[in-house]
């Protein structure tokens, strides 16, 4: 999965900061979803009694990690804070988001309540726009059924781009198509570049300039980072995220102190 | 009219959502989005903050926020 040895360690350094250890180099796998959709039927199904539970480094939110192995492959898994949204509007939210970021899970799964979609994709859509190598999980469709909702999984996937997969977990339905799914993205190694949303034309104008100069400016983060959604965040005035910027690359603040100080003032385009 | 209006059990469309910056992201990330139905279902034992039935997920406000959403009610 990772291009030299160099950068493999690099990425360890950068998921220690969120208390990942994993020097043997697991696939990291994190599951992230609205609250209420499952999310932590399915991680317990997964991981079974192979987990532990404790906190975020530095927060009072618990999180769970485990491990479960599929073809004599094993993946590591962490289970995500339940949020609607990755846009920093909670401790959960920015939790979500830098791991996402930063963290850079190879695969990250997004378990949406088949039962209410609409109100569902809104987090699949931030997910796609911040990394690569989504699956969508759509959970509950026993309940779905009974509701009498038909969901067209070829079509959504055709639209979405990546791997959609039905689930019940409560039944364990759906889950061999899951970690199969997972094991096959690995091993192939490759990256699933999803369904990117297009804005109005005065913010894909703006988008237009200040990706560049995003580029230029910190440099660092190279390809460590969607730049589109970088951009996007900094338009809405996002201030979190260049913290946490700084926090995760402590050594290139000052890079990341000019920006603050003020280039980027188009703040409340929404 | 405003949400903050809106007398229990009665139904309504979000016109438009008038919260700036952070509090606007918060309110359209939970559904409060123009077009939707919302629906308005208890109040808590001082008044605020309200429940509301929005895209299937039963969600409170408080009076603050409910004065920034402008509907229009469903007859």
């Amino acid at each position: 999965m990772m291009g030299t040895s160099a950068e493999a360690i690099a990425l360890n350094l950068l998921r220690k900061n969120f208390n990942i250890k994993n020097d043997d180099n697991k696939p990291l796998v994190a599951l992230a979803g609205n609250p209420n959709t499952g999310k932590s039927t399915i991680f317990n199904a997964l991981t079974g009694l192979r987990q532990h539970t404790g906190n975020w480094p530095g927060k009072t939110v618990s999180r769970a990690e485990g491990y479960y192995r599929y073809k004599g492959q094993e993946f590591l898994l962490i289970d995500l804070p339940g949020t609607y949204s990755l846009l920093a509007n909670s401790t959960e939210e920015i939790i979500a988001r830098d791991f996402i970021c930063f963290a850079r899970p190879d695969i990250t799964i997004v378990v949406a309540d088949a039962t209410n979609l609409e109100r569902n994709l809104n987090l699949a859509l931030q997910v796609l726009e911040l990394s690569s190598n989504t699956i969508l999980v759509l959970n509950l469709m026993d309940e779905a059924e009974r509701k009498g909702i038909k969901i067209d999984v070829k079509k959504l996937e055709d639209y979405l781009r990546i791997p959609v997969i039905p689930t019940v977990a409560r039944d364990g339905k759906g889950l061999e198509e899951l970690k199969k799914t997972c094991y096959r993205i690995n091993r192939k190694g490759i990256k699933i570049k999803g369904f990117q949303m297009s804005y109005s034309r005065e913010i894909e104008e703006l988008l237009e300039e200040l990706i560049p100069y995003l580029q230029r400016k910190l440099a660092f983060l190279e390809d460590k980072i969607s730049w589109r959604w970088l951009a996007l965040r900094l338009l809405e005035g996002d201030k979190t995220i260049l913290h946490s910027i700084s926090t995760y690359y402590p050594i290139y603040g000052e890079a990341v102190n000019v920006i603050q100080k003020g280039d980027v003032q188009v703040d409340g385009v929404n | 009219m405003l949400l903050s209006e809106l007398a229990m059990q009665q139904k309504a469309e979000i016109i438009a959502v008038k919260a700036r910056g952070r509090q606007r992201r918060w309110l359209l990330d939970l559904g409060f989005v123009p077009g939707a139905e919302i629906k308005a279902l208890r109040k808590s034992p001082l008044g605020d903050p309200a429940a509301y039935l929005i895209k299937g997920t039963v969600l409170a406000l408080r009076k603050e926020e409910t004065n920034l959403i402008e509907i229009r009610r469903k007859v």
